[in-house]
């Protein structure tokens, strides 16, 4: 199986850039995610979850 | 600073979810009718828009966009407002939205049963309604980011992007997949051809489920959980990366529909991979749901609409575990066609959408007529039952699924199949089929249930009027981060950036997927010996998509040592280059077809069609006797298909699509030929002149009737490849 998988990937110019381009996207997508809610402090996060109780 | 006041529009929600009650009885009574179809299957015998084929799809578009839609927008339109403390941007276009969706469902609920369908699952109506769909959904997003631009709370609550992205994705799946070439007013063909159309339907059909089915949906529970539990969300961190990751990760998961057939096996395997890790946020999600009643579990005990809601999101837990599972590839060997997932779905659609919906419109009636509801007791019957109704639903089907695939497989030690008659097979499981009928019915009583309580309750309380709210303005602050201001808050206040980046997230995964397989021709080997449709043909395969034969009926052989030896050679990628659209279906009610041509005789395809229990006892097919109606097949079309089919890449010729009418009669003429070579064919035939002669009708003869198309389409199904191997030999 994995030689078919390799044949047609191989038919693909510039395969290669693919599983670069996906480990770094990936990456940098978790990455980013999670700096970006631990850098949330407890109030602001407490705010926000409390607008559906606010209205 | 400024306190503005403002009415919130409580009668869009209204009649939003009026419209919800109402279909969502239709769709189910639509799916009664096709459960007991099952178990009599010539209960609509002879009337053609009563068919099991033609009405599936209305079942699941019924279910899918008319009652769970409804529902959406209902909880949409009520959620958004209030979360964003203003209005929406314009009643006119609420109203469109509410009207023109009306219409859309109106429509189909009308040309699906006339048999107007694109075949392609979840997207069979044709191209003029999807025209009125894509403006609909326009409208409803317009209305949507207008509201979010004149909104008077600053930080867009996670819901709210949901809601985006579920605006967002439905538009560009929906824009994408139903790409038609018109014929007619009701007739089209996709554009894509074979693999490539099976590749983007499933991209469009699995993340149909993820953006409308789901987004939606998890933006309701984070809105509704809360408010009747009355705490907030569990973790809001955890909604962001659930968010996130859930859009990110749901729009590669597609391809897992295809395992096993002819699709490209690295796009298989990348479905198969994200469909995994699909299983992250889902949980992730799910638990940040169910732990949000975390102090209140003694409530939930007492109060209908939390009991509907931990049911609901169990249902979306299960699902989504059930749903990676089924993507692995041994796992999918054993459940793809079978009853397992119409299980698997209705787990989804009944618990997790119906279970939602329910919980919603029990907590919504009530506040907005003022008052309280009619009956706690039968709200609590109506959970009871429709959770008993959802459990006798699912297990039969999971048991069928088990068995049927098992016996499929199953070999004997001379190395024949067990059960080599499909039919036994069908049997078996019989009893399955009667226990799930039970089992919706049970669901659907408890639906009646709640149109009586809503019904009272509503008689009993004041009339849903608009809600004064008041809330002071937003100040203006610049549009660049203030200082100090991290990214994330930022966008959370900025909702064109948060589409955006939306939009980014779910087009990554499209691109990576669709683009290759589209754009490399590498990818699907050409075989010579595959040649287009006859004219014929061509009208019969046109019967074939108009009765929903894909519904039962899968073109798909599986590199299975167990389906070459019950249906042939497995399928390959080159053999469907001509097929607008593909016909490979996902249910094997029947057998598969793929290799049906040449199997058996003209004459056993007229007298099956005729009445499928005179050849084959206990079948559950029903009868097709309106094609042998006593009426020429519409070929008037026939040279504008073939020209259509020709810009779509099919290579007729000149002299082909010239003389179509002609190659129809010479084919169709050969076809009766072959029927006279039956006795008791030529004994009724005979006899039907003279009837026909007597009641002073005009006789249609056989070769203009529709049967001979459907026989000449069945009998050319698979026969390419067996040409070619003549010529080995």
């Amino acid at each position: 199986m994995f030689e078919q998988i390799k044949h047609s990937m191989e038919t693909i110019a510039g395969v290669a850039m693919y599983p670069i381009t996906s480990m770094l996207i990936f990456f940098s997508f978790f990455l980013g995610l999670a700096v970006w809610v631990y850098s949330y402090k407890k109030e602001k996060i407490d705010e926000l979850s409390q607008i559906p109780l606010n209205d | 600073m400024e306190v503005q006041q403002f009415y919130y529009d409580n009668k869009i929600v209204k009649k939003f979810i009026y419209a919800t009650i109402l279909f969502g009885v239709v769709a189910m009574l639509v799916g009664r009718l096709e459960a007991f179809f099952y178990l009599f299957p010539n209960l609509t015998d002879g009337i053609s828009w009563l068919s099991y084929g033609r009405l599936r799809p209305l079942h699941t578009n019924a279910a899918i966009f008319a009652f769970v839609g409804n529902a959406m927008f209902a909880g949409v339109y009520y959620s958004m407002q209030r979360l964003l403390k203003a209005r929406m941007f314009s009643d006119f276009l609420s109203n469109v939205n509410f009207w023109g969706w009306q219409l859309i469902i109106v429509a189909a609920a009308i040309t699906l049963p006339l048999g107007i369908t694109t075949s392609k699952e979840y997207a069979e109506l044709e191209w003029p309604i999807d025209i009125a769909i894509a403006l609909i959904w326009v409208v409803f997003g317009i209305n949507m980011i207008g509201t979010l631009i004149k909104r008077r709370e600053r930080h867009l609550y996670v819901a709210i992007w949901f809601y985006i992205a579920t605006f967002v994705t439905v538009a560009v799946l929906h824009i994408f997949n139903s790409l038609e070439l018109p014929v007619s007013l009701t007739k089209s063909y996709s554009v894509y051809a074979g693999v490539q159309d099976a590749l983007v339907q499933w991209w469009y059909g699995h993340n149909a489920v993820a953006f409308f089915l789901t987004t939606p949906y998890l933006g309701l529970m984070y809105y509704f959980v809360p408010k009747a539990a009355n705490r907030p969300v569990y973790s809001y961190r955890l909604s962001i990366v659930h968010f996130w990751s859930l859009i990110f990760i749901y729009i590669w998961a597609g391809p897992h529909h295809l395992l096993y057939s002819a699709l490209p096996n690295w796009a298989q395997n990348l479905g198969v991979v994200f469909s995994i890790m699909l299983i992250a946020p889902s949980w992730g999600g799910m638990i940040n749901g169910l732990l949000t009643l975390r102090g209140v579990w003694d409530k939930v005990r007492v109060d209908p609409i939390l009991k509907f809601f931990v049911v609901a999101i169990t249902g979306y837990g299960m699902a989504t575990f059930e749903g990676p599972m089924l993507s692995l590839k041994n796992v999918n060997a054993i459940a793809h066609f079978t009853d397992w997932i119409v299980a698997h779905v209705h787990v989804g659609a009944l618990a997790w959408n119906g279970f939602m919906a329910y919980g919603m419109i029990y907590w919504l009636i009530p506040r907005m007529t003022k008052g309280t509801l009619y009956s706690t007791k039968l709200a609590n019957f109506h959970f009871w039952i429709g959770t008993l109704g959802i459990i006798l639903y699912a297990l039969p089907m999971y048991v069928a699924g088990f068995v049927q695939a098992s016996m499929w497989k199953q070999f004997n030690p001379d190395g024949s199949l067990t059960y080599g008659n499909f039919l036994e097979t069908v049997k078996e499981i019989m009893p399955m089929y009667a226990m799930r009928a039970t089992g919706g019915t049970l669901y659907l009583i408890g639906m009646l249930v709640l149109v009586y309580n809503i019904i009272r309750t509503i008689k009993a309380n004041a009339n849903i009027e608009d809600e004064l709210a008041e809330a002071p303005a937003l100040e203006k602050i610049s549009a660049g981060r203030v200082k100090g201001e991290k990214f994330h808050p930022w966008l959370e206040r900025k909702p064109i950036q948060l589409t955006i980046l939306a939009t980014v997230a779910i087009l990554i995964g499209g691109i990576v997927q669709i683009v290759p397989t589209i754009m490399v021709k590498s990818n699907i080997p050409t075989i010579t010996s595959v040649k287009p449709y006859t004219p014929l043909e061509l009208e019969g395969r046109d019967l074939y998509i108009r009765e929903g034969c894909v519904g039962c009926h899968s073109q798909q052989v599986r590199p299975f040592r167990s389906e070459v030896e019950r249906y042939g050679p497995q399928s390959k990628a080159g053999e469907f280059v001509y097929d607008h659209p593909f016909l490979w279906g996902s249910k094997r009610t029947g057998p598969d077809l793929l290799r049906c041509g040449g199997k058996y005789n003209d004459n056993w395809h007229f007298n099956h069609f005729w009445n499928p229990q005179s050849i084959s006892a206990g079948s559950i097919m029903p009868s097709y006797k309106w094609l042998f109606d006593n009426e020429p097949m519409d070929i008037s079309l026939i040279e504008k298909k073939m020209k259509a089919m020709r810009e779509l890449g099919v290579p007729y010729t000149d002299y082909e699509i010239a003389n179509a009418q002609k190659l129809i009669h010479l084919q169709s003429s050969q076809i009766e030929k072959n029927l006279h070579s039956d006795p008791d064919f030529v004994k009724s035939y005979e006899e039907s002149k003279k009837k026909a002669a007597a009641n002073g009708e005009k006789f249609v003869p056989m070769a203009d009737r529709e049967i001979v198309a459907m026989i000449a389409y069945i009998q050319r199904l698979g026969t390419d490849i067996k040409v070619k191997d003549k010529s080995k030999q």
